[in-house]
């Protein structure tokens, strides 16, 4: 507005002599402009710088899970130990627990020490004392399932405990472990000479995504096999449950419903369940499926009930836009001949908005597998997740935990040990999230039609 | 014979309900077609469809019969057989509920051992509490927790015949229903029957269930927490909840469970998380909707909205195990620090809670703004051009004013966010209850404290767990008032341009 001239003033050009030359107020102008769209860029980089630190974190901290060290030692399978009456009665050899193991490994590190040449004042339990405490179970199931094995000489591979696996990787040094009463210097000693000689390696390690979880004390043992099989329990449910129910909702709100305040209401609440937290879930669920209907606690039946009333709204709200986005010519050319409404729906625009209800449901999907704050309350946490389900009744009805639920065990472990699996967890779980987004990603891509 | 009508079991029943139905299925067809001489044109409607409608009327009712006895029984059973337990029996220290789940688990285990042929039903009834039944019931393979005193065990058989005679009325009833289902449903079918009517209102029935499903929910999550709210305002003191000082639980009563300190650390965490998502979300929504070209913009938006699709727990343990250690080697340590100064003793604070949620605020905001800029006419625009103002002068001067509601709806649903987010500070606020203004200390807030008073081993009697549902509902009611407003605005807003 200052830009008008005053009329009293003598005429000038008040731009100076050339048109192309700025004055000084275009110049502070245009700076504004450019600053103004500078800060623009820097918003745009933090918020993707931020991401790759996410991702680098994550990348960075979490590989290290897939990786254990392992160490080989030729176990002598002693008869007299393992098999006293020497009639290889499965009952009978079960009867000897860990404990009886653990002599065999004492043994084998002796026989180590001899063959390689190691010099170390260690006695043979310390030595021992790097494999992990597993290490027996590891020998004694392999025992059980061999049985003929007993008496032999065999090569096996043992895990070492987290300590010298942490060493290995860089996240324990000899500085570190001052103060550390599970391991000493002169272990240390003795697991450089190993990896010299080649028999104490870092390899990957299957069991991290295959096996079960494992207690405080044994962080290399631990794996998500069994949380994954919770979270695919649950996945189940909310799949049952939550397509059908919401494609059900969505057709009657889009194509039955009478504009009246009962349908003002029902949208309502659809749009307001969709910001609910999902801690109050977990409360609801925890009030009506456990203490109201004794439903089994920390069970992924319960856990997925939760999750499908949770997912519900996003799978209503995407279901009615695939079906609002059906042009309403073919319901017409339908009821043009013959059909009953019911007809129209069902047999052709239904169809027509398959590939956008499944889009919006897989990410729903997506959604709930990511989601821990409500299986938290209904007990999917603070137990060891040790036993894989035999059948699909069990994997629903017995306590399992689940994916997010298990890093979330393992990051409240306080063990630099666990937070490495933790992190490693979070990378197979991002896995599935990336790939069930994908998979939306390409359906919409394949079979989106435009009218 | 017996065994078989008291059964528990519910598969036998839903399989003898399907056999029916199926049968009424082609029994129907075939009955319309036999009335319409063969000839599917004088029906009035398509042969399916009677088969349907008989499949409908033998499953539909009794199917409904089943599950309100499936919830109802149980809540009879217990009631009843609570009443026959004598005030005197309930031992020291416990209470009728952990007497029930004895009684509950020893009649499961008499019915285990008698399914399994260790004993007969009839000496199943006839048990006397000998001393070593505990002990002869864990060989079998089912834990007691206490001795098993007389009373529980005659409850326990009590327990048992009142559950065998429902199961045996039910299976009865339910049965009978379907049957009678089949039978009217044979009787009415011919040719002129109405069969599509009947079964698409019986369908568009089903489509109204599964819509007011979202009427239910929201109905059970405010009854379940309104009852036990209710109970936690018997037992503590309303005036302490919303007005008292502080936060200390203690499992062995006299606790003060005061919601403000709770409130203050939610409401500082959601301040400084929105402190960094606003700006920053604002500002790139600014960029990409009004100078961006398409290719940055088709990559930036989405990129961005991977932000919002990383879990929850993944932003936690990046707070915990990240952003808190790297806050204290800036504002703590001492002299080892890189500020050299010793402000923050733990990771978990305020300020690390907050910058992490508010990255994942991010395109929560600047989505939302990107949606509502671009509502805004071009003609506005057009115009402030055409004045000869800079573009950066129509964005601040014309398009953010005509946009502003909306953005304001943005933030507070982005608010409504921050306050109802669990996990990110669970892991990276702290379990502390105060009220500081100190961002670098560790405090908590009502979800976390949800969080702890819920988990474990809980007694739903005691004021300490119960003040979680006082918790949760206040959050509720707190999201909700958030999203009701943001949703009002943004949708008058809307109206303003359309």
């Amino acid at each position: 507005m200052s830009d008008i001239p005053n009329p009293a003033a003598p005429i000038a050009d008040p731009r100076g002599a050339s048109l192309l030359v700025q004055d000084g107020r275009t110049k502070r102008r245009n700076a504004a402009e450019d600053r103004f769209k500078l800060y623009g860029i820097v918003a745009i980089t933090i918020g993707l710088l931020m991401l790759l630190t996410l991702l680098f974190t994550i990348v960075s901290r979490g590989t290290g899970a897939f990786q254990q060290t392992f160490v080989t030692l030729s176990v002598p399978l002693l008869e007299d130990k393992l098999d006293k009456n020497g009639n290889r009665d499965l009952e009978e050899i079960k009867k000897v627990s860990t404990f009886g193991y653990a002599p065999l490994l004492k043994a084998a590190f002796e026989t180590k020490i001899e063959e390689t040449g190691i010099e170390t004042e260690l006695k043979s339990k310390a030595m021992a004392d790097i494999l992990s405490k597993d290490a027996a179970a590891q020998l004694r199931d392999h025992v059980l399932a061999n049985p003929e094995l007993i008496g032999s000489v065999v090569e096996f591979e043992f895990l070492t405990n987290s300590r010298v696996d942490g060493y290995l990787k860089g996240r324990v040094t000899r500085e570190s472990i001052a103060n550390d009463k599970n391991i000493s210097a002169e272990q240390l000693d003795l697991v450089d000479a190993l990896v010299a000689d080649g028999s104490l390696a870092k390899r990957f390690n299957l069991d991290f995504i295959t096996g079960a979880d494992a207690s405080d004390a044994r962080p290399e043992a631990a794996g998500m096999g069994v949380a994954m099989i919770g979270s695919f329990a649950m996945m189940l449910v909310v799949l049952v449950l939550a397509l059908p129910i919401g494609v059900a909702a969505s057709i009657y709100l889009e194509e039955f419903a009478p504009k009246n305040w009962i349908t003002d209401v029902i949208e309502v609440n659809i749009s307001n369940l969709a910001a609910v937290p999902s801690i109050v879930f977990g409360i609801l669920g925890l009030a009506v499926f456990i203490n109201y209907m004794h439903l089994p606690n920390s069970a992924p039946l319960v856990g997925g009930l939760v999750l499908t009333l949770m997912t519900l709204p996003t799978i209503i709200i995407s279901t009615r836009a695939s079906l609002k986005s059906v042009p309403p010519s073919i319901r017409d050319a339908a009821l043009g001949v013959g059909a009953s409404k019911m007809q129209s729906v069902f047999h052709h625009v239904l169809p027509l908005a398959a590939p956008g209800i499944l889009t919006g449901t897989i990410i729903g999907l997506a959604q709930a597998l990511g989601e821990t704050a409500p299986l938290l309350l209904i007990g999917m946490v603070g137990f060891i997740a040790s036993n894989p389900p035999e059948s699909i009744a069990e994997g629903l009805m017995s306590p399992n935990s689940a994916m997010p639920a298990q890093i979330y065990e393992w990051a409240k472990r306080a063990d630099p040990a666990f937070y490495e699996r933790a992190w490693g967890g979070i990378i197979i779980l991002l896995v599935f999230l990336i790939s069930m987004n994908a998979i939306a990603v390409l359906l919409r891509r394949r079979f989106e039609r435009r009218w | 014979m017996g065994q078989i009508l008291t059964t528990g079991a519910v598969l036998p029943l839903v399989i003898l309900i399907a056999a029916l139905a199926l049968g009424g299925y082609f029994l129907a067809r075939g009955r319309a077609l036999a009335s319409a001489q063969g000839d599917s044109r004088n029906l009035h409607s398509l042969p399916s469809y009677y088969g349907y409608n008989a499949v409908m009327s033998v499953a539909v009712p009794a199917l409904l019969v089943l599950s309100i006895w499936l919830l109802v029984q149980p809540m009879l059973v217990q009631s009843s057989v609570v009443e026959m337990i004598p005030a005197g029996a309930v031992p020291e220290g416990s209470s009728v509920n952990l007497l029930m789940s004895d009684v509950r688990r020893l009649a499961d285990g008499l019915d285990a051992a008698v399914s399994a042929g260790v004993i007969s039903a009839e000496d199943a009834a006839d048990l006397s509490a000998a001393g070593d039944l505990r002990a002869w019931l864990a060989e079998q393979g089912v834990a007691i927790g206490g001795d098993i005193s007389p009373e529980v065990l005659g409850a326990a058989q009590a327990f048992r015949e009142m559950t065998a005679r429902g199961n045996f009325w039910r299976n009865i009833i339910v049965a009978l229903i379907a049957l009678a289902g089949l039978l009217i449903v044979l009787r009415e079918t011919d040719a002129e029957f109405r069969a599509r009517n009947r079964v698409e209102s019986g369908i568009k029935a089903l489509l109204i269930l599964a819509a007011s499903l979202a009427i239910l929910t929201t109905v059970g999550i405010v009854l379940s927490m309104l009852f036990e709210t209710i109970n936690f305002f018997n037992l503590h003191p309303w005036t302490d909840f919303f007005f008292g000082s502080s936060w200390a639980p203690n499992f062995r009563g006299d606790s003060d469970l005061s919601i403000l300190p709770l409130l203050w650390g939610t409401l500082y965490i959601s301040f400084i998380a929105l402190l960094v998502a606003v700006p920053i979300g604002l500002f790139a929504a600014i960029y990409l909707s009004e100078y961006a070209g398409p290719k940055v913009r088709a990559t930036a938006k989405p990129l961005l909205e991977i932000l919002a699709g990383i879990p929850t727990i993944v932003y936690g343990l990046f707070a915990l195990l990240t952003v808190g250690p790297a806050l204290v080697r800036l504002f703590g340590r001492g002299e080892e620090g890189i500020l050299g100064v010793e402000w923050m003793s733990g990771a978990t604070s305020v300020l690390t809670a907050g910058l992490v949620m508010g990255i994942m605020l991010i395109p929560f905001v600047s989505s939302l703004s990107d949606d509502i800029i671009n509502a805004v006419p071009q003609s506005l625009r057009d115009g402030s051009f055409g004045l000869g103002a800079t573009h950066s002068e129509t964005i601040r001067q014309v398009v953010i004013p005509a946009a502003l509601p909306g953005i304001v709806g943005a933030v507070l649903l982005a608010a409504s966010r921050a306050i109802g987010e669990t996990m990110i500070v669970v892991l990276g606020a702290g379990a502390i209850a105060r009220i500081s203004g100190n961002p670098l200390e560790a405090m908590t807030t009502i979800t976390t404290r949800i969080v702890s008073q819920l988990t474990g081993d809980s007694d739903f009697a005691s004021p300490e767990t119960l003040v979680a549902f006082a918790l949760g509902l206040t959050l509720f009611v707190l999201t909700l008032g958030l999203n009701v407003l943001a949703l009002y605005i943004v949708r008058k807003y809307r109206e303003q341009y359309e």
